[in-house]
């Protein structure tokens, strides 16, 4: 994500799970992007604990989830319907991106990017709300059997 | 701002309620499409399965015709349906493949010193291996070397053996019109390269397509819980999990093995409904198992890959390979393993 050109300062902050300790003084965080690991049931379980730890407020269009491994099926422990229903719970976009693959890779930073500037209230007409209702539209059928 | 907001965010409720008018009003085509949306590249668990007993097992089954499919190493694959396959003619295809394998062997694609090209390759029925009436018969393909020399005793030694069958196949069976004779799974115990072959023959002949079937973790865990529920009189093997760490530069494997009575009586402490099994009671077993480990090694095995699940009712391997060991669960396992064929298929 670092490689992609943005107007404004861009920082990214790993981290293997939350809480984040606190006495580090650090910028705002506009964008939290959780990647799920399809192949490992330990990455799902992090996240799920990691959730907790997240403010409310963030919930509106600022918290995303990535699923990654989804191209190589034989090693995939979690069923697809597990992430989704945990995005469906939580009311937010579900992207998936096999991490692994270079031009996947390149794709998806460029629509995090992107996604970001609109969080971060850079892009004039459209909020992190509307994004996150538009996103939500076009998920709507499928969910209707959860 | 924030009126603009609104007013942007009304018109997008509104396209969204239209979809909804549209799918109650399904047809059949859209009720069609909707199923092929939701297969993904993933199996489509439903929530609850049955576990499988004994008296699923037909009564016109001989123990003894089917011992030998017992305790031997099967690599599976899936089968698209076959065209225009007729039970009446298998003498005429135990010919034309015998002819076919001599030939492909003769080509020098298979160069071995000293193997014998006296081979005799039959065709028969296995009786008895189907779910349901609607499931067509399975039957067996085997070749056998025969002996070169002309004395009394003439055993022949089989070299190969595969065999096709479909358990409680319905789905696949009702998409498919009368020519084609749907039998999803085959099993193939024997070398690489006469599985190709046969393989081809097949492809050649019935216009049908094999794929080498692969079990993910998460189809490993299901068939661990299942197999361990089932009630055993006495067993015969442990029951052992062997999970793959992925790591640089060779892979660590992880090997767990338990007693089958103490495994047995985890699963009956988690299993809540009797006659079926739910995605929650499969997840809570493996994650009893996950703790108890890291406990005593502090390794979080649900990181790794379960790679292998061997109970006394059945052993499977990820790659597609599985042995079974018990017959009052054989059309239970190969049930589950159809499922997953099919599945493939589609």
């Amino acid at each position: 994500m670092l490689k992609e050109d943005c107007a404004s300062e861009l920082k990214v902050h790993l981290a293997k799970s939350l809480p984040l300790p606190s006495s580090v003084n650090r910028p705002r965080i506009d964008l939290i992007v959780f990647v799920i690991n399809l192949h490992s049931k330990y990455s799902l379980q992090n996240t799920e604990e990691s959730l907790r730890h997240v403010d409310a407020s963030f919930f509106l269009g600022k918290v995303c989830f990535l699923a990654t491994g989804a191209g190589r099926e034989s090693h995939c422990s979690i069923h697809r319907h597990t992430v989704v229903k945990l995005a469906h719970t939580y009311q937010s976009p579900l992207l998936y991106c096999d991490l692994e693959v270079e031009a996947f890779r390149a794709t998806m930073a460029q629509r995090l990017v992107r996604m970001l500037q609109v969080c971060a209230g850079h892009v004039p007409g459209v909020s992190a709300l509307n994004l996150l209702s538009l996103l939500r539209s076009s998920e709507g059928p499928s969910l209707e059997d959860m | 701002m924030d009126s603009y907001d609104a007013s942007e965010s009304t018109p997008r409720q509104s396209t969204s309620s239209r979809p909804e008018d549209y799918f109650i009003g399904a047809t059949f085509l859209q009720k069609r499409l909707e199923s092929v949306r939701k297969q993904t590249s993933f199996v489509p668990t439903p929530p609850r399965r049955k576990i499988p007993h004994c008296s699923l097992l037909q009564e016109d089954v001989d123990l003894q015709k089917v011992a030998f499919l017992l305790h031997k190493q099967w690599t599976l694959y899936s089968l698209t349906p076959l065209y225009k396959f007729s039970y009446s003619n298998l003498k005429e295809y135990s010919r034309l493949l015998n002819a076919f394998i001599v030939a492909e062997k003769q080509k020098g694609l298979a160069v071995e010193v000293g193997e014998d090209f006296n081979i005799k390759v039959i065709f028969s029925t296995l009786l008895g291996i189907k779910g349901t009436q609607r499931d067509p018969e399975a039957f067996l393909v085997q070749i056998l070397s025969k002996s070169q020399l002309p004395s009394e005793n003439r055993e022949s030694k089989v070299l190969w053996t595969g065999w096709f069958c479909c358990i409680f196949g319905d789905s696949l069976l009702e998409t498919v019109s009368e020519d084609f004779t749907c039998l999803p799974l085959f099993l193939a115990n024997g070398t690489e390269s006469n599985t190709a072959i046969i393989g081809t023959w097949f492809q050649k002949t019935f216009d049908c397509y094999f794929s080498p079937l692969a079990i993910n973790a998460f189809n490993l865990s299901w068939m661990a819980a299942m197999w361990t529920a089932c009630k055993m009189d006495h067993y015969v093997a442990t029951t052992e999990f062997l999970w793959s760490v992925p790591c640089s530069p060779q892979s660590l494997d992880i090997s767990y093995a338990i007693h089958p009575e103490d495994a047995k009586a985890l699963w009956d402490s988690v299993h809540k409904t009797p006659g079926e099994v739910t995605q929650e009671e499969v997840d809570l077993f493996m994650d009893c198992l996950y703790s108890h480990f890291h406990r005593h090694f502090k390794i979080h095995l649900s990181a790794t890959r379960l790679v292998r699940v061997s109970t006394s009712v059945a052993s499977a391997h990820t790659d597609g390979k599985i042995k079974i060991l018990c017959h009052k669960y054989l059309i239970g396992v190969l049930a589950y393993l159809t499922e997953l064929a099919i599945f493939q298929i589609e």
